[in-house]
């Protein structure tokens, strides 16, 4: 039977509270915090982190294609899901594909996903969504934009949801923008873009699809309803005759922000992850046009609970102390450059080191079992010379050896922890430390790798993995 | 195997005034150190029949050396090995003149590092393994704390008394250097200035890191049986190490990062040709590679001055002081004297052979007795070092 096999979600550990944007600013300010991207972060990164949740536990080897939704990819040209597959270790034959522009890409996924494996295409497809958008400063957007990634795996066996039924429309329109050289979201007046954009697409889908299948607001056990703000989310509810006490996914504004493209399979990440068997949830996803969705939860929903999903990555936070810091985070200042050689890159050994890079793959020595990391031809232990067998380490838990904390090297998020890491299979790293607070760092502290935008030396992005405490 | 003791002499040494030396290139330097070990030597440039140099981030030819003393085609060759670079060309010079294929040889090493406005090292990344992507942003003195928060750790030493017992050495070194002429800094510091300095790589703080210098620093050696006709007191070359370590130490998890293994290897192949058993007793001073305070802790153990752990014993008790048992660093070590890295390994050299002459400018930093002497530069980082040991004595 088709469907959702698994599910998972990622939230940067660093909250800004929306109280210190009306400190910065002067006057009000929406209530709660928005999840911010770490510096080092961005969509990969956080399409990596959510598809690893997605894939605990799950054999990696049997994802078919790979769908990564986004407005906000690093690249113009070049495909952000290569990335996103390499680091999370998928099979070589698959078809990956970047869904981009749309704040509905990730509906648009799902129905891809679901397409595809209806049609025998693909047996499982791992959908990522990310984004990572930039409100002008002291804009509403500012305010209410948040950094958030969810992933679905859409399968042909064992689903923990169905889905009955669905509606698409497609609607040219200028609601919100950006054109190639725009680091900030525009936006038409904001009567306009709502009354005729968001209101009418939504309930044109809604209408739709509950008369296409004779059902009313009644008969849904929760609807999770795209929106742009909790306002136009709480009028929308109102409107399509939900009621919000009982039946109404919360829409995370409160505690991550708009998270774009991510935000809508970010909300029904959260919905499945309280779901109980039986129940019927409305999905309904907005962007140049709307896509609705309904799915009903299946017995199997109790075997995909051990993901840290929207939940787990909710409870694991840490306050951003200022507006500044956040400005610095997110580079939206210009600093001066550390008195420090440049940073070097070369496409030739990305491509070379691809497995070290962006699998963390280490070797074990087959004669005496020593893991080590970078991957070697002879030995460190017995010099035995090139009798050994791969292993992953991205997803290994370790623990900090020792450490320091470099105030010389040039990051911006001072002092660069950086770290020998053991890792409890065996085996060791020298790495950085990222969402860390640099004075709780100690010896023996449990770790785990995260996989993060190390630079952009060449005008490439170059990512490897780094510990940080465990979430 | 052979042995290279007591086959060459040193006959003469100079070493330029270390710092920022804004206004001269490493051409004036080579050039300012070189004349003064010809002068010392006696010798002309002509008399030189092969050269040796070292140094790390200028052109990497032997034409840097011929380039600006003018030599007359000989054989000149360029040698690497980090900040064990300069002792690298009196070795490469002296087994040259051992094996009797030259009389007489230039070893050189130099380094103008500020020149490049940077904050440290002006090269990229570490040594041994490196990779732009998967070891970014690498600086010497976090490579060094992360030993220095193991030592501690292992020890059970308190961080805070751990930065005290390395600040000693700061403190130490800087007296010394308070009575070099030639060092980069001579100032002395109180346990209070470098206690509450900045921090550059915690636990490292600023005096627990030796500067980037410009300098350079050369050395005539000579056949031993041809050193008489040149001078009295030339000092014999009695022993050398080198340890090039596989550079696992970041990859093998029975490494500690307490132990320096390629200063204790260094240390074992110098002390059997110098016919050392004793080294705390045998020698009489040593110039060490103290390019961090944490280092230098633990050179003293892995030199078998005292036993692993108790090197800060010896600290509080002033062992390695200027009036101390063995002096360590008396004319300021790379703490004081500067450390323009390709130059380092042969100012050691001169400051040895300075004490046991009898020359050591300043007669209250002269040693009494002073005879045998060793040097040790250390390049690379904590797991990946690639350490040399050169030990000089007087002549019988």
């Amino acid at each position: 039977m088709l469907g959702i096999t698994s599910y998972g979600a990622y939230i940067p550990l660093h909250r800004l509270s929306r109280a210190e944007l009306g400190r910065a600013w002067g006057g009000g300010a929406s209530p709660g915090e928005k999840a911010v991207a770490n510096y080092d972060e961005d969509t990969i990164t956080m399409a990596v982190a959510a598809g690893i949740d997605c894939l605990a536990n799950l054999d990696r080897q049997q994802v078919d294609r790979l769908f990564l939704s986004t407005t906000t990819s690093p690249y113009k040209e070049k495909q952000a899901a290569a990335v996103v597959a390499a680091a999370l270790d998928l099979r070589r034959d698959i078809m990956s594909s970047d869904l981009t522009n749309s704040l509905r890409s990730g509906s648009i996924a799902l129905k891809l996903a679901l397409d595809s494996v209806k049609a025998g295409s693909a047996r499982q497809v791992l959908i990522t969504a990310a984004d990572c958008r930039l409100g002008y400063p002291q804009s509403e957007f500012e305010q209410n934009f948040g950094d958030g990634a969810a992933s679905i795996m859409i399968g042909d066996s064992n689903p923990i949801a169905t889905v009955e039924a669905s509606h698409s429309h497609t609607n040219e329109f200028v609601d919100l923008w950006r054109i190639e050289e725009d680091t900030y979201v525009r936006s038409w007046e904001d009567r306009f873009i709502y009354s005729e954009g968001y209101q009418s697409n939504v309930q044109e889908a809604v209408t739709a699809l509950l008369k296409q299948q004779k059902l009313t607001p009644k008969d849904f056990t929760k609807a999770v309803i795209y929106a742009p703000d909790g306002r136009r989310h709480a009028e929308m509810v109102r409107a399509l005759g939900f009621d919000p006490k009982s039946q109404v996914q919360d829409p995370l504004f409160n505690s991550v922000g708009c998270t774009g493209a991510a935000l809508g399979l970010m909300m029904l990440v959260a919905a499945l992850e309280t779901s109980k068997p039986g129940d019927r949830i409305l999905f309904v996803n907005y962007g140049d046009g709307a896509d609705a969705l309904i799915l009903k939860v299946t017995e199997e929903i109790e075997k995909a609970r051990q993901r840290r999903g929207i939940k787990g990555h909710l409870a694991s936070k840490r306050p951003m102390p200022n507006y500044e810091k956040y400005l610095r985070t997110r580079q939206m200042l210009a600093m001066e450059a550390a008195r420090r050689p440049a940073d070097l890159a070369s496409a030739v050994m990305l491509w070379r080191d691809r497995k070290m890079l962006f699998g963390l793959y280490g070797v074990k020595c087959k004669a005496c079992g020593r893991v080590q990391f970078p991957p070697q031809r002879v030995c460190v232990a017995c010099k035995t010379k090139d009798k050994f067998e791969d292993i992953r380490l991205s997803d290994k838990k370790g623990s900090v050896f020792t450490f320091c904390r470099d105030n010389l090297a040039p990051t911006a998020d001072p002092p660069l922890v950086k770290a020998i890491v053991d890792f409890e299979v065996g085996g060791r790293i020298s790495c950085h430390m990222t969402d860390r607070d640099p004075e709780a760092v100690k010896i023996g502290m449990p770790v785990e790798m995260t996989f993060r935008r190390i630079h952009d030396a060449a005008g490439i992005h170059n990512y490897f993995w780094k510990a940080r405490p465990i979430r | 195997m052979g042995s290279i003791k007591d086959k060459c002499a040193i006959i003469g040494m100079g070493c330029t005034k270390f710092g920022e030396r804004w206004d001269t290139s490493i051409n004036d330097l080579i050039v300012e150190a070189a004349y003064e070990a010809f002068e010392d030597a006696g010798i002309a440039p002509s008399d030189v029949q092969a050269g040796w140099v070292g140094y790390t981030s200028s052109s990497r030819t032997g034409e840097t050396l011929s380039r600006p003393l003018k030599l007359d085609y000989i054989p000149v060759t360029h040698v690497e090995n980090a900040c064990g670079s300069g002792m690298e060309t009196i070795r490469g010079a002296a087994y040259a003149v051992a094996a009797g294929v030259y009389d007489i040889a230039l070893a050189l090493g130099v380094e103008k590092l500020k020149d490049s406005g940077l904050a440290g090292l002006p090269t990229p990344g570490g040594l041994g393994f490196w990779h732009p992507v998967a070891d970014s942003a690498i600086t010497a003195p976090a490579l060094y704390a992360l030993a220095a928060t193991r030592y501690f750790y292992t020890y059970g030493i308190e961080p805070q008394k751990g930065k005290e017992i390395l600040a000693k050495i700061a403190v130490k070194n800087h007296y010394n250097g308070s009575m070099s002429p030639k060092a980069h800094f001579q100032r002395a510091v109180t346990l209070e200035q470098v206690m509450n300095a900045p921090l550059v790589a915690w636990p490292l703080g600023l005096f627990d890191c030796c500067p980037t210098t410009d300098g350079a620093a050369a050395a005539i050696i000579c056949r031993a049986d041809l050193a008489k006709k040149f001078r009295s007191d030339y000092v014999l070359i009695k022993g050398i190490g080198l340890a090039i370590g596989p550079g696992t130490g970041s990859m093998d998890t029975d490494y500690d990062f307490t132990h320096w293994e390629e200063t204790e290897r260094a240390a074992r192949q110098a002390y059997a040709e110098a016919g050392i058993k004793n080294p705390r007793k045998e020698v009489s001073l040593a110039s060490v590679h103290d390019c961090f305070t944490i280092s230098e802790l633990i050179i003293y153990e892995g030199l078998g001055l005292c036993r692993k752990g108790e090197a800060r014993h010896e600290v509080d008790a002033g062992t390695f002081n200027l009036n101390g048992e063995m002096p360590i660093n008396s004319d300021g070590g790379l703490k004081s004297f500067g450390h323009p890295v390709g130059a380092s390994g042969v100012r050691k050299v001169y400051e040895l052979y300075k004490q046991i002459q009898g020359k050591a400018q300043l007669p209250q930093r002269q040693l009494k007795n002073a005879k045998l002497g060793m040097a040790h530069s250390q390049g690379g980082h904590p797991g990946a070092f690639h350490c040399i040991l050169t030990v000089v004595g007087a002549r019988d």
